[in-house]
């Protein structure tokens, strides 16, 4: 098969790690040969993080490059745009619609482009934009918003969801395995 | 038993496996996660020394005892290693010992991107680069018996990528090797010159020994596939060859960047029409080609800048004609977006200081940690970042240069591991040759930037169990600094104080601006503040303080409810009273 390529994007605190984690045991529980890259230091200082994520029969390289990507995974809108070139064609954005201003923008220097997903949206970007602010604080914690989105995921990742359950209680501690999991149902919706 | 691993957490599943029994380290992006793994074990010694020499020079004591020992640390923290690497060479070991090293090419975390391979090659010493976690796995795992076997330390080279990646390995199991036995060896362990100029010739004779190996051994291959173009690559370089080349061209690849494999050089670029050399950071593997009077193409089409990827490969190969598989075809252009740079957290100790000496104009030496982040806007509160500890040095040499003129409105800023580091000697200078310097020591009582690491001056080790605890105070008295006085950064007052009585003062001083790191698990964050929209009048003198928890939304300041941490510096920044404990939710 063709190998699939992630990005989950977002920034620093978010919880990205966790959720290419359980992406990543998904994968290699599913017998797909996996790739997984982070980078940690600086940008867990709020800065900009990107995650990369590749499966497929046999992967070489653990970053997505231009033109590549399959599925971005964003934590955050104006994240969500930064990767877009990354996107290949026809492949799909999944945005979390929660805005987190960086300092240029606190600062004054710069403005939040406040209708980013939609300028995406008239570049021919498909964007699948929801609150997953909103369910996570439902399911117990604004910290749960990467398995709301990766529940979200879930659907277009052609994975059963049962699987997906599976991998979540490998990698998520058992003390907030409840919570997660509220968190991914309501991510992953009816 | 497989397991999907970063290639840091392979290194010390490989070094532990070797049969490791003892490793010092100093963190350092991308290298930390290796001792953090390992002190998982309670079957071996881990720990974290005050820095790098002191690191290398431990695992050199347990080889000299016969124990399997290894050291780990960042690229630039080779450097500090140095001293002790050039002579290991010459010394040899008794039990194995391994250095590893972590390049970061593109800075993702680090003040430069110096290539670790010139290190092997001057000190003559063995380096082994794996390409990913499998490899980083089996490479540490054997680098021991190489170690023992060639009388060497031996130098493991990883990079950001790899040390980051995960991929899948195949863990085995632990290798029984019992401590060696202490033999008293002056000749081969006292390294003066009469012993060293007999030692120097085994150098000599051992890098023959290794080049031979190099020429068969499991760290180089060749992958045969007949084309007319050939590839001579190394590290994550091969992954992204592979990745847009796949089998259909001909592959060097070389786990063994020192000494190189010259006859399998040269009959692999006998065996292609064009040769190609890709490699990140120097054309080391490049010169050593060329040195060898064989044409190739390296740096002339791959820069010596920052990361590779597939694309550098694709695009380097488009420039030169060469056709391969489909290229990707983009969705679109991004828009332009503002930057997200890293900053100071919430209730960061450093902010309230960092605040003081902006709004002071004072000068300010900077040093490597969380608070070089002081140097962004709108603080824009440093003057220079060099290396580990070049602030308590490099203040005496500004005040040397320019006297009185800049003793009154200069500081240094040092953080309390990197004082460990390689601060202490730097003020000794201060006090001894006797310049008016103030040192500012930012104690946020953990090792912050590489993920809290526990110091000698946080009471704990590696294992989070109690330890000796450096008294600051009395360590700097010690050293002769007289005027020594601990400020809470929480309270810019004091801050204010200290920073002009100290700079007024008319001998050397320390400041020492103590507050645990807020992200610390026992510190607990107080009620989120807020503004007063009443009382606020737009002034954004809080906004200067760079804090993400503020912002203005429709003309007042606002405090976000989720991120503030109730530090309370703004405030006291605020002329209108404005901020104050809101009601809680």
């Amino acid at each position: 098969m063709k190998t699939t390529s992630i990005m989950i994007v977002g920034v620093g605190g978010q919880g990205s790690l966790l959720a290419s984690k359980l992406l990543g045991n998904l994968l290699t529980e599913e017998g797909y040969d996996v790739k997984v890259s982070e980078v940690h230091g600086m940008s867990q200082r709020g800065g900009s993080v990107v995650t990369y994520v590749r499966y497929g029969d046999r992967v070489y390289s653990p970053i997505v490059t231009e033109g590549e990507c399959d599925f971005i995974i964003s934590f955050e809108k104006l994240e969500g745009a930064r990767y877009a070139g990354c996107l290949r064609k026809g492949g799909k954005i999944i945005v979390n619609t929660q805005q987190i201003d960086p300092m240029p923008v606190i600062t004054g220097a710069a403005e939040y482009p406040e209708n980013v997903l939609e300028e995406l949206k008239a570049r021919g970007f498909d964007i699948d934009d929801f609150d997953a602010l909103t369910p996570a604080l439902e399911a117990g914690s604004a910290k749960s918003v990467n398995i709301v989105l990766m529940g979200h995921f879930a659907r277009h990742s052609g994975i059963p969801k049962e699987k997906w359950l599976a991998a979540l209680e490998k990698t998520v501690p058992a003390r907030f395995l409840e919570m997660n999991r509220k968190a991914f149902d309501l991510g992953y919706g009816e | 038993m497989k397991k999907l691993l970063i290639g840091n957490e392979a290194v010390a599943w490989g070094l532990y496996h070797g049969g490791l029994r003892v490793i010092s380290s100093y963190p350092g992006t991308p290298s930390t996660e290796i001792t953090e793994f390992l002190s998982k074990h309670d079957d071996i010694h881990t720990e974290w020394a005050p820095n790098e020499k002191v690191a290398c020079e431990a695992a050199f004591g347990a080889s000299l005892a016969g124990a399997r020992s290894a050291c780990a640390m960042k690229h630039v923290g080779l450097n500090v290693a140095a001293d002790p690497l050039f002579t290991l060479s010459y010394t040899g070991v008794t039990g194995g010992l391994v250095i590893c090293v972590a390049d970061d090419p593109a800075m993702h975390s680090s003040q430069n991107e110096q290539d670790s391979r010139h290190y092997a090659i001057a000190a003559k010493v063995p380096m082994l680069e794996p390409s990913d976690s499998a490899e980083a796995y089996a490479f540490a795992k054997s680098a021991f018996a190489l170690s023992e076997e060639y009388d060497t330390p031996v130098i493991l080279r990883m990079c950001t990528r790899i040390a980051h990646s995960q991929c899948t390995v195949d863990l085995g199991e632990r290798e029984n090797t019992p401590l060696k036995e202490y033999v008293k060896q002056p000749a081969k362990y006292i390294m003066m010159p009469g012993y060293a100029k007999v030692r120097h010739p085994l150098v000599e004779q051992r890098t023959e020994r290794l080049k031979a190996l190099a020429e068969d051994c499991a760290y180089n291959r060749v992958e045969n596939h007949g084309s007319k173009i050939g590839i001579i690559t190394s590290g994550c370089s091969y992954l992204y060859v592979k990745e847009v080349f796949g089998d259909s061209v001909s592959i060097l690849k070389i786990g063994m960047p020192n000494p190189l494999p010259e006859k399998l050089i040269r009959d692999f670029a006998a065996s292609v029409e064009k040769l190609y050399v890709i490699e990140e950071l120097d054309p080391v593997i490049e010169n050593h080609v060329r040195a060898m009077g064989l044409e190739c193409t390296g740096k002339s089409l791959f820069s010596p800048l920052g990361e590779f990827s597939q694309q550098t490969i694709r695009e380097a190969f488009l420039r030169e004609g060469v056709r391969f598989g489909d290229a990707p075809e983009k969705q679109g252009e991004a828009p332009q977006v503002p930057g997200r740079p890293p900053m100071m957290c919430s209730g960061c100790p450093h902010r309230g200081m960092f605040y003081t000496l902006a709004k002071n104009h004072i000068t300010v030496l900077g040093d490597i940690g969380c608070y070089t982040l002081g140097a962004v806007a709108p603080l824009n509160a440093l003057d220079s970042t060099l290396c580990m500890g070049a602030s308590v040095s490099g203040i005496h040499g500004f005040n040397l240069a320019r006297g009185a003129e800049t003793e009154k409105k200069t500081v240094a800023v040092i953080g309390d591991s990197t004082f460990m580091h390689s601060g202490m000697t730097g003020l000794v200078n201060i006090a001894y040759n006797a310049t008016n310097s103030t040192v500012i020591i930012l104690d946020n009582s953990i090792t912050g930037m590489t993920g809290h690491q526990q110091n000698p001056t946080t009471g704990y080790n590696i294992k989070g169990d109690p330890a000796a605890k450096v008294d600051l105070e009395a360590l700097c008295r010690a050293l002769g600094i007289r005027r020594v006085r601990v400020v809470d950064p929480y309270n810019l007052k004091e801050c204010e104080d200290a920073v002009k009585e100290e700079l007024a003062a008319e001998e050397p001083s320390v400041i020492i601006s103590r507050r645990p790191c807020v992200l610390l698990k026992y510190v607990k964050p107080k009620a989120p503040l807020r503004v007063d929209p009443e009382k606020c009048r737009s002034c954004k003198r809080c906004m200067g303080l760079g804090c993400p928890s503020i912002s203005m939304k429709d003309g007042k300041a606002r405090i976000d409810q989720t991120l503030c941490v109730g530090c309370g510096v703004c405030a006291q920044l605020c002329p209108f009273s404005a901020i104050g404990e809101g009601e809680r939710k």
